[in-house]
């Protein structure tokens, strides 16, 4: 599937110093670029005339290996509806004892923390960098010390310094004040800093720290049998467990040249649906406790409680834990739960649709929500933002079409209605994500209406093949993830690597909520709901 | 206006009555595993969590399992060691001593009863929990802290807000600043960045204090465990008064276990039923 075009076009910007091959997969491709300093001009390409958008950023120490050095991989992604799947990885070669690549961020803002992070992790400079400061590492972490380079003992602890000055751009000026947040925040939500500049109530800058979720758990993962580090990546994020499980297995399978079974595709697909079905509900929900209409938090809380009590009945956890595992699924979906779930679903959509019309009519909540935390179309696409923020400031994507996953990867692909918009505010966040739960509940009559019986699952035979590449993507509630998973010799995980929707969507949650006032910085974020635990890892 | 009162009355109360009345898991919720003595029992290898353990005591091989660790996956319960452990339903195992979450059984002998630790009087926590009763009373107002969790743990607090929980009847409730609070409910392992938010938040609670640590990651480091950025384990860093095994914990047994550090119910010696 090599396009001969492409090639000619990434040879050239390299000067000629580049080879492809096909992989990780049959459609996708990999340019090995024989001089680093290339790397701008190659990835120009791929941005300007083929339209393409960073999908991720993977740094692997290879010291160890004949190659003995550092590499990078910065994978990209067609942004065109109806373009094939296929990603495109541009392979650099990095000196160990000079870990240095040229920045991409100018050209490429999405690569902004990917670079931060690689430097962090593994010491690999961006050279060029607009805002080098450390991005996952916080509170004295010692110099020189790299926690994903393959010499350093991820087990231990390294001790805590008393907290540093979260450096950020300080604004000076008479009236003008900074207003720090978190990471312990008021309510029950997930720890962040955020700093706000502003002159009375208007937001001068926002400069979010996060990271403070960072367990490390990239680097747990590795040496472990995939089967068991499959627990791991269930665990990354909670609202994201089937997502999270589905990517890490589709790598995995990928790896092991199996296919889930039609049977187990389904259910996996219905999963999908189910927890971006729960999130999206109590999301709107959620949204209403930041316009401080209580009535739509709490109609919102019922709704969600009960798809997650319909959720412990079906995979024995309300977070779907423990349905989808490498090879299939674990668990049937018997008649009678099918009935359940028909119900649950029929009384969500009847309650949804309340609930949006009890919104819509009350001015209260849509004059806060109308024209607030405005994301440009531009920004969006800049950023590669995912999911629900990217489709409603317009940008037409989606994974579940652009990259087909569970049954949409089966021979009948379903029919998917991608909902966009093209305000970009919280208003516009809020009406996506109610209509596609409304596209969900449609997704899961079709998908169980072409359950037929067969097999859950295949078998994983341990050990695994050595030393390849599975990548996945898979749209999650949030939007789309993208797994990268590569097994050393011996076939256990060498590296593997998330990048969730909200590593790049927290970008644009800050660009947002400088269009709008303080106090409406919970709405904006709400708008968004992006999680912490699956961008910090 | 109107059509919200008319919503509301339509929809009722769906308040449960838990825990005035039982709460039945669904048939196919993974609670506690129970271990079967004498049978053959999974290797630890087998648990991704590092939750089961082997050892020999006089020639015989005992196994362990530490419901703090566990993440009820159900790993251990599938083929070929289905008629060695079974997923139960138990879920309400909140318990006031790590040790009291420790089930071990003799693996190749059938009449050696599933054993738990010695009954302890747990004393130090007894008189925490009656200073507790004694300044507080009944109600408990507690301050999250999300100590590096998957948010897992942090939806199900933010679930006991809903409808259908709604600790307020029992007189819980959730504040905003450690200031208010009577003690704080932990989710996650204590990573590193947030080791100096966890210590100053809690310091920043007025005496006496609860700490409650919810879920796997924060009851033992669960399957994050001890790395460069996790600490493994609210207690490696605050004295922790009840530890809610889960991942997550439902909602119930949250509750119960809250109810357990105010002292209005009294933490079940799981292992002693075997």
């Amino acid at each position: 599937m090599a396009d001969p075009a492409l090639m000619d076009a990434l040879r050239a910007g390299a000067g000629g110093s580049a080879d492809a091959d096909v992989g990780p997969r049959p459609s996708d491709l990999t340019v090995r670029l024989g001089r680093a300093g290339d790397l701008p001009a190659v990835a120009a390409v791929l941005i300007g005339p083929y339209s393409m958008a960073l999908a991720t950023v993977v740094a692997t120490d290879e010291t160890a290996t004949p190659d003995g050095d550092l590499k990078v991989r910065y994978v990209f992604e067609p942004t065109a509806p109806g373009a094939p799947d296929r990603f495109v990885t541009l392979l650099i070669s990095v000196d160990a004892a000079h870990p240095e690549v040229p920045s991409l961020t100018t050209a490429v803002p999405a690569a902004n923390w990917h670079e931060r992070e690689m430097q962090d992790l593994f010491g690999i400079v961006s050279v060029g960098h607009p805002d080098p400061r450390p991005l996952v590492v916080h509170d004295g972490w010692p110099q020189g010390v790299f926690p994903l380079r393959k010499a350093f003992d991820g087990s231990q602890r390294v001790p805590v310094e008393p907290a540093d000055e979260f450096p950020h751009l300080v604004a000076e000026g008479e009236g003008v004040f900074e207003i720090p947040v978190g990471p312990i925040h008021a309510g029950i939500i997930e720890p962040g800093h955020f700093r706000f500049t502003s002159v009375g109530e208007t937001v001068l800058n926002l400069d979010a720290r996060l990271f403070y979720t960072h367990r490390g758990l990239e680097k747990r993962m590795e040496g472990l049998s995939p089967l068991d580090a499959f627990y791991v990546a269930e665990r990354i994020c909670g609202v994201c467990s089937v997502a999270h499980g589905l990517g890490y297995c589709e790598a995995l399978e990928q790896i092991a040249d199996v296919t889930a079974p039609p049977r187990a595709r389904l259910i996996r697909s219905i999963a999908l649906e189910l927890e971006r079905l729960y999130n999206h509900v109590g999301d709107v929900g959620n949204v209403c406790a930041g316009a401080s209409f209580h009535y739509g938090t709490a109609a919102g809380m019922r709704l969600k409680e009960r798809l997650q009590q319909m959720n412990e009945r079906l995979a024995g956890n309300r977070f779907l834990r423990g349905l989808v595992v490498p090879g299939g699924v674990r668990l049937d979906l018997s008649d009678d739960l099918l009935g359940v779930l028909a119900v649950t679903l029929q009384d969500t959509l009847a309650g949804l649709d309340s609930l949006m019309e009890r919104i819509e009519a009350n001015p209260s909540v849509v004059d806060r929500l109308d024209d607030t935390g405005i994301l440009q179309h531009q920004a969006a696409l800049d950023l590669a933002v995912a999911g629900v923020a990217a489709r409603a400031s317009g940008v037409d994507r989606d994974a579940r079409r652009d990259h087909p996953h569970g049954a949409f990867a089966g021979p009948e692909p379903l029919d998917l209605h991608v909902v966009i918009a093209s305000e970009g505010d919280a208003m516009a966040r809020v009406t996506v994500r109610a209509l596609e739960a409304r596209e969900s509940i449609r997704l899961v009559g079709e998908l169980v209406r072409r359950l037929e019986p067969g097999p859950l699952q295949v078998a994983l035979v341990e050990p695994l093949p050595g030393g390849r590449i599975g990548i996945s993507a898979i749209e999650s509630a949030r939007g789309e993830a993208v797994h990268w998973l590569r097994t050393d010799a011996a076939g256990r995980v060498e590296r593997y690597h998330l990048r969730s929707p909200s590593y790049h969507n927290w970008p644009a949650v800050v660009l947002a909520a400088e269009t709008a006032i303080v106090p409406d910085f919970p709405l904006v974020n709400k708008s968004f709901e992006l999680c912490y635990s699956c961008t910090d890892r | 206006m109107l059509r919200i009162l008319v919503n509301a009355l339509r929809t009722g109360v769906v308040t449960t009555r838990y825990p005035a009345e039982p709460s039945v898991p669904p048939d196919r919720f993974r609670g506690a595993p129970v271990l079967r003595p004498g049978s053959a029992l999974p290797p630890p290898a087998v648990c991704p969590a590092g939750a089961l353990s082997e050892h020999l005591d006089a020639g015989r091989r005992h196994v362990v399992l530490d419901l703090a660790r566990c993440v009820f996956c159900g790993r251990c319960a599938e083929d070929p060691w289905v008629d060695a452990v079974t997923m139960g339903r138990d879920f309400e195992l909140a318990a006031r001593c790590r040790d009291d979450l420790r089930i071990e059984v003799v693996a190749d002998d059938p009449t050696v009863p599933a054993a738990g630790p010695a009954p302890d009087p747990d004393a130090e926590a007894a008189r925490a929990s009656s200073e507790i009763h004694r300044v507080l009373g009944r109600s408990l107002h507690l301050r999250h802290l999300d100590a590096g969790s998957c948010n897992a743990c942090d939806w199900e607090l933010a679930a006991l807000l809903n409808p259908v929980y709604d600790v307020r009847r029992l007189g819980i409730d959730f504040v905003a600043s450690p200031r208010h609070a009577d003690g704080v409910v932990v989710t996650g392992s204590v990573t590193r960045n947030l080791e100096t938010a966890v210590r100053r938040t809690f310091d920043a609670i007025p005496d006496p204090r609860v700490v409650i640590a919810v879920g796997a990651c924060a009851a033992s480091g669960g399957i994050v465990g001890k790395g460069y950025a996790s600490a493994g384990g609210v207690d490696r860093v605050l004295p922790v008064d009840v530890y809610i095994p889960g991942c997550p914990p439902r909602p119930e047994a949250i509750i119960f276990g809250i109810l357990v550090a105010v002292g209005r119910l009294s933490a079940r010696r799981l292992a002693r039923e075997g």
